[in-house]
């Protein structure tokens, strides 16, 4: 289960909208250990693709760091699909990289209504989870 | 002679589930074969076909090594070298 504030929800679903049609990426952090999203970190897409997204390196080296730093780790990975469905694609599942990480997928293929859905990927598989929003 | 190498969650089943290990070379290259030898099968995550892999960055101190000299980077004692996996996808 993801249990998420409903700012925290808001932001990521504006992100995807804003960068729409390129997809939109990034982190929600928390305390280590918590599972509790707690900020907001909207990333640049290095390959700025309709069908693509990469953290870029450098970028991903500060927000990791700071991370570390803070007592942190990422509890949401996020990205937004903007043709498809807010379904893992198969390059989503094979480059999913954090273990302990909701994995956020946010489609903007409507423009009123985005699709907000949350995973688990662990050694390639998949599984769906609810989501929580709370006010 | 030590290097401090920080490994990514995903890696540590490699070694025994510590997010630091410390190495020795003169090169990013020397360094993971010396990882290598007492961490087997770390190596093949990091490198493919005698280069870095795509979607692993490595950081000498704060850069990332496809910006210097990519495996051939000279390390040096005290140096820290940092993997992470590239978030990436489509």
């Amino acid at each position: 289960m993801l249990t998420i504030s409903r700012d925290l929800y808001d932001k990521i679903v504006a992100h995807a909208r804003k960068d729409h049609p390129d997809e939109a990426c990034g982190v929600l952090a928390g305390p280590a250990g918590s599972d509790h999203p707690e900020r907001f970190i909207p990333m640049e897409n290095a390959e700025r693709s309709p069908t693509f997204y990469r953290f870029d390196s450098t970028e991903q080296f500060k927000v990791w760091r700071e991370m570390d730093d803070r007592d942190e780790e990422p509890v949401v990975i996020y990205h937004s699909h903007t043709a498809t469905e807010a379904y893992p694609s198969r390059t989503d599942i094979s480059y999913a990289s954090e273990p302990n990480a909701h994995y956020v997928l946010v489609s903007t293929r409507d423009p009123d209504r985005a699709e907000f859905r949350s995973y688990r990927i662990l050694d390639g598989q998949v599984d769906e989870e609810p989501v929580s929003v709370t006010e | 002679m030590a290097i401090e190498v920080r490994i990514p969650t995903i890696l540590r089943t490699y070694t025994g589930g510590a997010k630091e290990v410390e190495g020795t070379g003169s090169t990013l290259g020397e360094l993971i074969d010396d990882l290598e030898a007492r961490h087997a099968g770390l190596q093949a995550r990091l490198i493919d076909s005698g280069q870095l892999r795509r979607f692993v960055n490595v950081y000498l101190n704060d850069e990332d090594v496809r910006f210097l000299s990519g495996l051939q980077t000279p390390v040096k004692d005290g140096d820290t070298v940092t993997v992470l996996p590239a978030v990436a996808g489509g």
